[in-house]
Order: C-alpha cells, then sequence, then structure tokens
C-alpha cells in the first residue's frame, strides 16, 4: 500500500477542510514564485520526466501535450481549459477534488497557465455538479482576495483569471472539442482533428485542455520533484491515482493508490471485498464504463496501469472500478450501459447515432432471451462498424463495453438465445423481419 | 440522442428579472468581447432557475435578444442539453440515476419509491403539480450508489425506505439534508478506512 506521505490528495476525505488556511498547511500555496522563477522550460521538463500521463482517460502524456503550444504568444491569446465534466459511469473522483482540494487545482492551473503562457483559465464543470463547483468558486474568491489570482497572481508576476463554466448534463462535452464548443456556447458536438486544439482551439486560439486531476496533482510534483512522481508505479505508468470503487462490493469508496496496484488488493483491502466474496465475483470494469469488462478469472493478477490493462485489451480510462458480483445479470448490466451512450450520442455521425440505438435495442433483448442466433454476430459487427468510424472517440466508447461481453460472455448470450432467425420460427415481430429471408420462403 | 420536445402550453412573455439580469450581466463579463454568446448556457440556467425550473420558448427568444445572436442558435442549445427542462417539472424535481453502478445497488427500488409517492409515470407532475421524477443517466456520484439528485442537491447511499422519507419531506414542503443518508463521511470507505488514519485520528 502507498505510503501516507506520499499521497497528493491528503484531505481526499476532507478531514482537515477545503479552505485556504489549512490547504496552505497541506502546503498549496507555500512557494509557487519559487517554482515559476525556475522557467517554462524547467516545468514542461520536470512534468516530462514525471511522465506524468493525462487522468481524464486517454493518458496522453501532459508534458508532451504542454509542449505543443506555440513558444511564442502570437495575435491570439492563449488559453488554459480544465476538464471536469466528469460523467463517466464509475468515475466520481473530480468531485472530491473540486470540493475538497480546491486550492491544488487552482495552484496548479496558475503552473500549467504560466507553463503554457495563458492569461484565461476556464473550468468546465458538469452542471449536476452545481453545488461542488460553488465550492470550487469560493476557493476562488478567495484566491482573489489573497492576491493568489488576478494581477501578479501569487507574487509571481503573472496575470491569471479563472472563470467557472458550468455544463448542462452532456456527457459527450468531455470529448475536448465538444468541450470547447460548449463554451463558445453551441451544441456540444465534436470537431474535426487537426487542427488540435493547442494550436486551434478555444474561440480559434491555442488552447491546453487538462483534466481535473491531471492539473491536480502538477504542483506536488513540481515540489517534490518529477523524479519522486516517477519512482511511484512503473516506467511510463508512473505516479499515484485516484480509484472510485462502486458497485457490488462491501465498502464502495475513492482512495488515491500507486499504479500498477494489484486490482484484488484495491478490491480487498480498500473496498472491503466482493459482496458475497471473492468466489462470488463475476467481472469488473476496470477503467469507467467505456472500457471492456474482464472476467473474475483474470482479475486475480490484474494490475492497474495503462499499459498492462491494455494488454487485456481494456484499458484504466478514469479509473473508475465497477464491480459486478454473480448476483447481477451480466447482460442485462451492458444492456444499460449500451442505453447510457443511446442516451448521450451527439447525434453528429450517423454509425454512433444510429448504432448506440442498434447496440441497445439488441442487448436488451437478448437479456430477456428475445434474439435469434445469428444476431449475436450481428452485435459484433455492428460495433466494428461504429468503432473507427466517427469523429471522436464516442464511436470506440460506446461499442468497446459490448466488444469485450462479447468476448468473455458470448456462451452466456448464446445459452439465453437459441432460437434460429425470426422467419423460420414463424414469430410474428414484424419490425424485426429480414425482408430478403421472407422472399425466398415465399 | 435523447427527444426532447418543448411545451405545448407556453407563456406568452419571459423577462429577467433584477437579481437575474445582474447575474446575468456578470456572467457575459467573464468572456472575451464579442464572444458573450458563451455565456447562453449559464444564461439558460438562470432563466431556468427564475421560471420554476424550466426554460420557456419566450425565455430563449428573450436570451437570444440579451446575447445579439440569433434565436435558433439559442433554441439549439436548449434542446440539446438534457438539464434544461423544457416544459414544467414542478418546484422539486426528482432525478434518480439508473446507470449501471446504481443500477446494481438497487436504483430500480428508487424508481419504485418515486412512483408510489410522486407519480405512476417518469415526467408526469405529482397531485399537487410541485414534484416530478425522472430517470437520468450517471450523475456521477458512484461510490454513494444509489443516489438521487433533487434540483441541485445530491441525495447518497439511498434505499427504498430512505427514499420514501425523502419524498415524503418534500412533499411536505420541507427541504431533506442533502448528503449520505448512511451516515457516513464523503467517500471515504465506510468502517473500513486503511488510508491518511492520522489525520482522521487528528
Amino acid at each position: 500500500m502507498l505510503k501516507d506521505q506520499d499521497r497528493i490528495f491528503q484531505n481526499l476525505y476532507n478531514d482537515l477542510g477545503p479552505d485556504l488556511t489549512s490547504s496552505q498547511k497541506r502546503g498549496d500555496w507555500v512557494n509557487t514564485k519559487e517554482i515559476t522563477d525556475k522557467g517554462r522550460d524547467w516545468i514542461i521538463n520536470e512534468i516530462k520526466d514525471s511522465q506524468l500521463r493525462g487522468r481524464g482517460g486517454a493518458g496522453f502524456p501532459t508534458g508532451l501535450k504542454w509542449s505543443f503550444a506555440p513558444k511564442e504568444v502570437g495575435s491570439r491569446p492563449h488559453y488554459l481549459v480544465i476538464n471536469g465534466d466528469e460523467s463517466e459511469p464509475g468515475t466520481c473522483k473530480d468531485r472530491d477534488i473540486l470540493r475538497f482540494e480546491p486550492h491544488k487545482l487552482i495552484e496548479g492551473c496558475l503552473i500549467a497557465s504560466y507553463a503554457i503562457q495563458a492569461h484565461v483559465c476556464y473550468i468546465y464543470i458538469r452542471g449536476e455538479y452545481f453545488v461542488d463547483g460553488q465550492k470550487l468558486q469560493a476557493a476562488i474568491d478567495e484566491a482573489y482576495e489573497k492576491k493568489l489570482l488576478g494581477k501578479n497572481a501569487a507574487g509571481t508576476g503573472w496575470d491569471l483569471d479563472i472563470y467557472i463554466h458550468y455544463g448542462a448534463g452532456a456527457y459527450i462535452c468531455g470529448e475536448e472539442t465538444a468541450l470547447l464548443e460548449s463554451i463558445e456556447g453551441k451544441k456540444g458536438q465534436p470537431r474535426l482533428k487537426p487542427p488540435f486544439p493547442a494550436l486551434i482551439g478555444l474561440y480559434g486560439c491555442p488552447t491546453i485542455i487538462n483534466n481535473v486531476e491531471t492539473i491536480a496533482v502538477v504542483p506536488t510534483i513540481l515540489r517534490r520533484g518529477g523524479k519522486w512522481f516517477a519512482s511511484l508505479g512503473r516506467e511510463k505508468n508512473t505516479g499515484t491515482k485516484i480509484f472510485c470503487i462502486s458497485g457490488n462490493v462491501n465498502n464502495p469508496c475513492n482512495v488515491e493508490e500507486e499504479m500498477n496496484i494489484p486490482l484484488k488488493e484495491l478490491i480487498e483491502v480498500h473496498a472491503g471485498g466482493v459482496i458475497g466474496g471473492w468466489d462470488n465475483l463475476q467481472a469488473v470494469i476496470p477503467g469507467g464504463s467505456s472500457m471492456p469488462l474482464i472476467p473474475k478469472d483474470k482479475c486475480e493478477t490484474l494490475t492497474m496501469d495503462f499499459d498492462s490493462l491494455m494488454a487485456e485489451k481494456s484499458g484504466l480510462g478514469t479509473a473508475g472500478v465497477v464491480v459486478i458480483n454473480k448476483d447481477q445479470d451480466i447482460i442485462k448490466c451492458m444492456a444499460r450501459i449500451a442505453r447510457f451512450y443511446k442516451h448521450e450520442s451527439c447525434g453528429q455521425c450517423t454509425p454512433c447515432r444510429e448504432g448506440s440505438g442498434w447496440m441497445w435495442r439488441m442487448l436488451e433483448r437478448m437479456a430477456k432471451g428475445e434474439a435469434s442466433k445469428d444476431e449475436i454476430d450481428m452485435l459484433g459487427d455492428v460495433t466494428k462498424q461504429i468503432e473507427g468510424h466517427t469523429i471522436c472517440a464516442f464511436g470506440e466508447g460506446s461499442s468497446w463495453p459490448v466488444q469485450g461481453l462479447l468476448r468473455h460472455f458470448k456462451d452466456e448470450i448464446k445459452k439465453r438465445n437459441k432460437f434460429d432467425p425470426i422467419v423460420k420460427e414463424n414469430k410474428n415481430i414484424p419490425y424485426l423481419v429480414d425482408q430478403h429471408l421472407l422472399d425466398k420462403n415465399a | 440522442m435523447s427527444l426532447r420536445r418543448p411545451a405545448k402550453n407556453q407563456p406568452e412573455n419571459f423577462e429577467f428579472n433584477a437579481s437575474s439580469l445582474e447575474a446575468a450581466k456578470s456572467i457575459v463579463a467573464k468572456y472575451p468581447e464579442g464572444k458573450q454568446q458563451s455565456a447562453v448556457m449559464a444564461l439558460l440556467y438562470l432563466a431556468q432557475k427564475q421560471n420554476d425550473n424550466w426554460i420557456p420558448l419566450a425565455a430563449m427568444k428573450h436570451i437570444a435578444k440579451f446575447l445579439d445572436m440569433p434565436y435558433i442558435k439559442v433554441y439549439e442549445v436548449a434542446t440539446f442539453y438534457s438539464m434544461y427542462n423544457l416544459s414544467p417539472v414542478g418546484k422539486y424535481f426528482v432525478q434518480v440515476c439508473t446507470t449501471t453502478p446504481c443500477m446494481i445497488r438497487g436504483a430500480n427500488k428508487l424508481v419504485e419509491a418515486c412512483k408510489e409517492k410522486i407519480s405512476e409515470h417518469e415526467s408526469a407532475l405529482s397531485n399537487d403539480k410541485n414534484c416530478s421524477w425522472m430517470e437520468v443517466e450517471c450523475l456521477g456520484a458512484c461510490v454513494n450508489a444509489p443516489m438521487m439528485q433533487i434540483n441541485d442537491d445530491y441525495y447518497e447511499d439511498l434505499d427504498k425506505e430512505k427514499t420514501l422519507k425523502i419524498l415524503d419531506k418534500i412533499l411536505n414542503g420541507e427541504k431533506p439534508t442533502p448528503g449520505s443518508y448512511r451516515g457516513r463521511i464523503n467517500n471515504e470507505p465506510e468502517n473500513n478506512r486503511k488510508t491518511l488514519m492520522d489525520l482522521k485520528n487528528a
């Protein structure tokens, strides 16, 4: 288990209070000027050395992303945008940072803004977190009052203004370009890339977008050194991460742990074990709903980091671990996730808009045993036609969980859905009749 | 995508009241000059607050004029985002999360409770027109599942009985305390905390 002094979010459970005074006791805002005095290159190099990867799901190296920002500010200002549109089912880590460690985030915003030369930072928070956003706003106001923000913020000589922008219940706005559209006051429909936001982003200006957790760990990394952060976890999967363990466990919780921690340790030690015992485990979704599930036999030895989960054809994503035990109907669980994606598709690309609905309806029927044998392969086919054929990664996000189900629980589906194609059975379900089969029979 | 339609009965007029107007002006000031369209989401939210939790078409027109943008662009935004209610939902708007992490911890019991106390059907107003409920997608409090949101507040770690009690309270016009209903502190593992113990005991 990670040593307590190596935990970045000391106030994860709000033992100490989120206000400025107690944050300063925990080390926030202590020597911000000393950090910025070392210069932009030093900051970016230190982040590169720490091998910090974005905590929002895709795991892109943060230092590298920052280095994409233009070195000189031209006619267009630079922007920093913080992505707090946490909506991935199974994930609730950013919420705790917003309400209990707001000053880590605000200080991170200042340092990151300095590194990429932005004078304005927008923090995008999902609309449902209104109350938590108000807490962050209180912390921002407090920082303005103590001159940690505004002109010459925290004595660094850098001017920075931070504004909160609330979303309004659209999962897709967690996609970075959809988020920018949303800040610009439009529908949250993702943009084509390239051009990448680092060059043409918010209002057409260079914009760096980072997750809340990514930015909140930055000040601590710079204080303790990139080497310290890199010494935790393993090569390319370094540092600590907040894991959210939900579902059928005895003590669902958020906990900050080292990367590469065994999944079994997370569940058994921190979350108090699976309800009904480890043997009652059916499957685990390791990184939020869009990551394919992992069946029990692989959970024994699985370690939680980007690359080892990738090797299992899944992913760390947002590290929202959803534990599903044998009391649950796994097909129903996945059908519900498919319904989520059907509801949240932005409607821009046809494969996703239509396909997400198809997948949901097919899975609902499969859960009831109303699908025919050949539909199982057809479902796999649909997922393949969505994946990679959309503007943003939502296509992958919606089809991967279904692919995971087909990969590991195909027998279960087959057992439940035995009958032959509808026409042969003379089932009277008119909207499902394949016209070409009807012709042949006639 | 989800199907969203404006209500049939629409009020003729809508205007921001004094406090909304002041808030609206300070919101517009957050964005660069000429980019006032960015404020449309926040202004729609203000309009919703002012108008008993829903946005009439007149409010969209008013906001379009206020921000100097085409009405259809406001309409697009209002119909795209699911948190904008386009028809009356009552003073107390109950949203029950039923996505998988909540579902496997028994969110359907919460739905049952809502059906018993508020109305048989989703999005239908209760008898006193004060309250309605609907199933929503993940609200981002998965380790506190099952949970629901009433207006801005989260009610966590629920079961059917506790939900019935909360609903009784709001139907009587009282405001129940938000937060965990199993007495646990924030997101810590209940009775099983192994980390940061010095701080807990401090």
